[in-house]
This record gives structure tokens, C-alpha cells and sequence, in this order.
């Protein structure tokens, strides 16, 4: 391909341009009218413009508890990141040997992907009140959310081993080292930036999970429920707001976990350089 | 299983008289493999394995307004069954699926075809393609509810329309429409497709599409007849993705169609707001054999553990 851009160049990087805009056109147009002036409606024009919203989210709510929400999200999320990153990863170390029942795990896992995410709230739902559980968002929704975030990661982590070389392994053993060493300043080094991708997903997959939180958050609703019930009773921009917020929440931990992913990969050039 | 077909495990082939401590390492490596899969395997036992049983087991269950009561009753099924209304939904279903599928196919194929073969440095594919994921890893509901200032009655599009002098009142049917719902679901789900198909295009050898070029190819029959082949197995695993998420939705069609259309999963929500449990369960068990005769018959032509 080291002939000039031609004419199929042109055409589709306009087709990528308008799935830009596409992808990002909608979510601006809310981001603007969260600045909406204060009697503003849910619509452009501008009616002024203010950050009389964004303040009344910090304000006790008529219907439902942003804080509240927003902190228990954030435990869930970061305690699935957590679990998430663990299990994939010692799943991960498992499948590379041949074990048995090893391929029925890996299909129930893709089967844990496929399974409508009602049929999972459902399931959970009635499953605790069966047993006379009372669901939580720390309990039955914890385990509803591993159930969408681990073959995420198992998959990553299927994917990362099936490009891994065995021989950085065998050299260290070679020289010595036992398997607790070769694991920790060998592989774990070189797999750390795959794992805080898994763990971006983690996190970010459960902090926004709508449908397997539904029935299985019981009585306090975590952030995704909390919006939804307010896409129902508010009628003001305030919607947009904790729009503009979470979204913002959001794209910084994205940006930080891309940070830490460059972070790790130039460490370890820097390593290499030196050795 | 393709990654422990060639297993990393070469350097376990010690040699005769290997020391007792290092047959008992080997012994101890292969319990290791169980140890490390147990937990993945407790958890999805617990939390999908369990439950789905569950389901099962309460769709034959009776129930009033108060409680469940465990037997072995097939009104659930019937019931639901024997009614047009839920036959009309499932075709429902299956039409926004289709389209949906469609649309994000060609779409998700061109993205990816663009970054794989068009983008030239490393780095801006990276940058493109993380551009097109972001939006993936933030809120659905709030991506959803972003359209509504856009199409609605006095939205940006229809404004702009109407001042524009193209149509001479607002278009209805932009929002709380079937349109509105697949507009939705495409921007919501292509990702899902773009992410297979780019993965699987990355892969393929450049040497064949130069290959082709000298064996005097144009650049479309490169593409028909090296490319898209070759793309297929990403297209299926994107077909997976979005074809079960649109079976699976009930709050796109909700919020989108203004209540107007439904869905399977939109009719379990509402039995389940109504406590009708072993309703919803019998409709859980139909969407589901459903979902994975689908996902079944793609894994036929496509082995994801070789595409990963």
C-alpha cells in the first residue's frame, strides 16, 4: 500500500468521520444544555447559560439520592475491578494447561456473555428470595455483575496467553528461579498492562450495568437505576447534569487507566534498555 | 482446546530419575490448574449456572398475587405461548434484531476496514480506534437519553429542518418510533462489531492483499476476494455480540419507542413489575433457547478461541 491516497481513501475517512460525529454528536448536544440557564428547558435553544444544575445535583433531590448512588457504584465497580482482575487472571493461568472440563468452562463463560442480562436479573432475583436472601447491591448485584465482567476478562486474558512465548519462562527457570519468582518479576511485568485494561472493563462495565442490576440491587438503587428512575420523573436539564457528570467520571478514569497502561509499557522499555 | 494444544508445558517432560521434589511439583502443577479455575468456575456456578436452573425450574411453578407455589404446571407456558400478542413481540424482536444486525455490520465493516487498511501509522490506528471505544465504556442510558434534545419534536434536527424549509412542520416520528429505537441500537451496539472485525482484519497477512495486487487484482476484487473471506470469523463474533443484545433489550425499546413497541425482554420487565414470576421465567426459558440456538449455530462456522 505505498501507492498515493486515492479516491477510496477519501470516501471512507469521511464514512469514519461521520461515525465520529455520530458516536459523540449526541452526547455534546447534552453536555451544552447542562449549562442551560435556570429556566431553561430540556431543549436548545440556550435559554442563558449557568451552572444552575449542576448545582441543584448537589441539592437533596425530590425523587431519589445522587450521592448515595454514586457511592455505592463506585464500591461495586471497584470491588468487581478487583475480582474481576484476580479471577480472570488465575483462569487465564489455568487454560494454559490442559485440564479437565476445561473446555466446557471456557463455553460456559462465552455462554455467560450471551445470556440475556434480564434472564441473569431475573434468575438472581428469584434465586435469593428462594433462599430467603435479601438481594443487595453489595451481594446478589456483586455476582451479577461478575457474571458480564469475567468472560470479558477471560477472553483478554485467553487472548494474551495465546500470543505469550513460554520461552521468557523457561529462561528464567533455566537460571533459576522458582515459579513464584518467575511469575512475579517475569510474566506478571509483562501482562501488567493487559490486566489494567481487564480491570478498566471491570470497572467500567459494572459501574454503568443497568438490566443485571434490576432485580438484584434490593432496596438501594445503585447509579444506572438511579438515572433511569430519573428519566421518568424529571423533566428539568438537572438529567443532563449527572449526564455531563458521570459521563465526565467516565472519561477520566478512562484516561487514567490509559495513562497507567503507558505508564507500565514505558517502565518496562526503559527495563529492557537497560538490561 | 486450541491454546493448550501446543501446551507451554514443554519443560514438564523431565527426564528419568527426576528427583522426588520435582515430581512432586509436577503433581503440584496440575492441581494449580484447578485451584487457579475454581474460582471462575464457583462464581459462574453460583451466578448463572444456579439461577438458570432456577428460571427453569419456576416456569413451571403456579403463582397468585402474593407468591410462588413449586409444582409442575404448564400454564406458564401456555399461557404465553397461545397468545398472538407475545408472537407478535417475539417477531418484533427478531425484526429489530435483523435490522440492527445489518446495519451494524456494514457499518462496523467499513470502520474497521478503514483503520486496518487505510490508517497507515500504528499509532493512529490506536488513537482512531480508541476514539470509537470510549463512547463503549460510558453510560447506555445516558447515550440513549443524549438523542432526545436531538430528535425530538423541537430537537436540533427537526429544527433544523423546519428552518431550513425542508419540511414544513416538525417530523413525529424521529423519536418514540421504531426509527428512534434502531437509531439507538446501532449507536449503541456497532462498537461490538467494529471491535471483532477490526481484531480479525489486523491479522490477516498484507502479503496476500499484495500478492492479489500483482497477480493483477483491482482493489475492489482484493477486497471481495481476499479480505472480506478472510474477515468472516470476526463478523460472526460480532453477529454473537449484537444479535444477543438486541434480544436482550428492553430499555432501548422502552425509552426510545415512548412505550409504543415491545420486546421479548420488555415483556419479561413488565411480568416481573408485576410479580408474575413464573410468567417471566417462561419466557426467559423460550428467549434463551432461543439466543443460544443462534449463538450455537454461528459457533458452527466460527472457533472463538482460535480468533482471540
Amino acid at each position: 500500500m505505498s501507492e498515493t491516497r486515492g479516491l477510496e481513501f477519501w470516501i471512507l475517512a469521511l464514512f469514519f468521520a461521520l461515525f465520529v460525529v455520530f458516536l459523540y454528536g449526541p452526547l455534546s448536544a447534552i453536555v451544552i444544555l447542562s449549562f442551560q440557564g435556570p429556566d431553561g428547558g430540556l431543549t436548545f435553544p440556550l435559554n442563558g447559560t449557568s451552572l444552575h444544575w449542576f448545582r441543584n445535583l448537589t441539592e437533596r433531590q425530590a425523587v431519589g439520592d445522587f450521592g448515595g448512588s454514586f457511592r455505592r457504584s463506585l464500591t461495586l465497580g471497584i470491588g468487581v475491578m478487583l475480582v474481576t482482575v484476580v479471577v480472570s487472571l488465575l483462569a487465564g493461568l489455568a487454560f494454559r494447561r490442559r485440564f479437565l472440563g476445561a473446555t466446557p468452562l471456557f463455553y460456559l463463560s462465552v455462554a455467560s456473555l450471551v445470556v440475556p442480562s434480564i434472564i441473569v436479573s431475573l434468575g438472581i432475583g428469584v434465586m435469593f428470595q428462594q433462599v430467603g436472601l435479601r438481594p443487595a447491591w453489595y451481594s446478589s448485584a456483586f455476582g451479577a455483575h461478575l457474571t458480564w465482567t469475567l468472560p470479558f476478562g477471560v477472553l483478554i486474558m485467553f487472548a494474551v496467553f495465546n500470543r505469550f512465548s513460554p520461552a521468557y519462562e523457561e529462561a528464567a527457570r533455566d537460571l533459576g528461579a522458582s515459579a513464584w519468582q518467575t511469575f512475579l518479576h517475569v510474566l506478571l511485568p509483562m501482562i501488567a498492562p493487559m490486566l489494567v485494561g481487564v480491570g478498566l472493563f471491570g470497572f467500567t462495565l459494572s459501574y454503568d450495568e443497568f438490566a443485571r442490576s434490576l432485580m438484584t440491587s434490593g432496596t438501594y438503587n445503585t447509579l444506572p437505576l438511579e438515572i433511569y428512575g430519573m428519566t421518568t420523573n424529571v423533566t428539568t436539564p438537572v438529567l443532563y447534569a449527572l449526564g455531563t457528570v458521570t459521563t465526565l467520571f467516565s472519561f477520566l478514569v478512562i484516561v487514567a487507566t490509559l495513562g497507567a497502561i503507558l505508564w507500565l509499557g514505558r517502565r518496562r522499555a526503559r527495563g529492557q534498555g537497560m538490561a | 482446546m486450541t491454546a493448550a494444544a501446543n501446551p507451554p508445558a514443554a519443560h514438564e517432560a523431565a527426564p528419568d530419575g527426576t528427583p522426588p521434589a520435582r515430581r512432586l511439583a509436577r503433581i503440584g502443577t496440575a492441581a494449580a490448574a484447578y485451584l487457579q479455575a475454581a474460582p471462575l468456575a464457583l462464581i459462574l456456578g453460583a451466578f448463572l449456572l444456579a439461577p438458570l436452573a432456577m428460571i427453569v425450574a419456576v416456569s413451571f411453578w403456579d403463582y397468585d398475587f402474593a407468591r410462588l407455589y413449586p409444582d409442575f404446571v404448564l400454564t406458564n407456558y401456555i399461557e404465553t405461548l397461545g397468545s398472538a400478542v407475545t408472537w407478535r413481540i417475539y417477531l418484533n424482536t427478531f425484526k429489530y434484531a435483523a435490522i440492527v444486525w445489518v446495519l451494524t455490520l456494514v457499518i462496523g465493516f467499513w470502520v474497521a476496514y478503514f483503520l486496518a487498511f487505510h490508517v497507515r501509522s500504528q499509532t493512529m490506528q490506536m488513537v482512531l480506534f480508541l476514539i470509537c471505544t470510549v463512547p463503549f465504556l460510558t453510560s447506555n442510558i445516558i447515550r440513549m437519553i443524549s438523542w432526545i434534545p436531538v430528535l425530538g419534536r423541537n430537537g436540533l434536527v427537526n429544527t433544523a429542518l423546519v428552518d431550513l424549509g425542508i419540511v414544513p412542520a416538525p417530523i413525529e416520528w424521529l423519536l418514540y418510533s421504531d426509527f428512534a429505537v434502531v437509531l439507538a441500537m446501532v449507536h449503541l451496539y456497532t462498537l461490538f462489531m467494529v471491535t471483532p472485525i477490526f481484531n480479525t482484519l489486523m491479522r490477516i497477512d498484507r502479503a496476500l492483499v499484495e500478492a492479489a495486487r500483482d497477480a493483477g487484482a483491482s482493489s475492489f476484487q482484493v477486497l471481495t476476494n481476499v479480505i472480506l473471506p478472510l474477515a468472516k470469523p470476526g463478523m460472526a463474533i460480532g453477529t454473537i455480540f449484537v444479535v444477543t443484545l438486541v434480544m436482550a433489550d428492553f430499555i432501548t425499546v422502552q425509552v426510545m419507542s415512548g412505550g409504543q413497541s415491545a420486546s421479548v425482554a420488555l415483556m419479561m420487565r413488565n411480568q416481573m413489575s408485576l410479580l408474575q414470576y413464573p410468567a417471566a421465567a417462561a419466557n426467559a426459558v423460550v428467549l434463551l433457547a432461543i439466543v443460544l440456538l443462534l449463538v450455537a449455530a454461528i459457533l458452527r462456522v466460527v472457533d472463538i478461541r482460535k480468533e482471540l
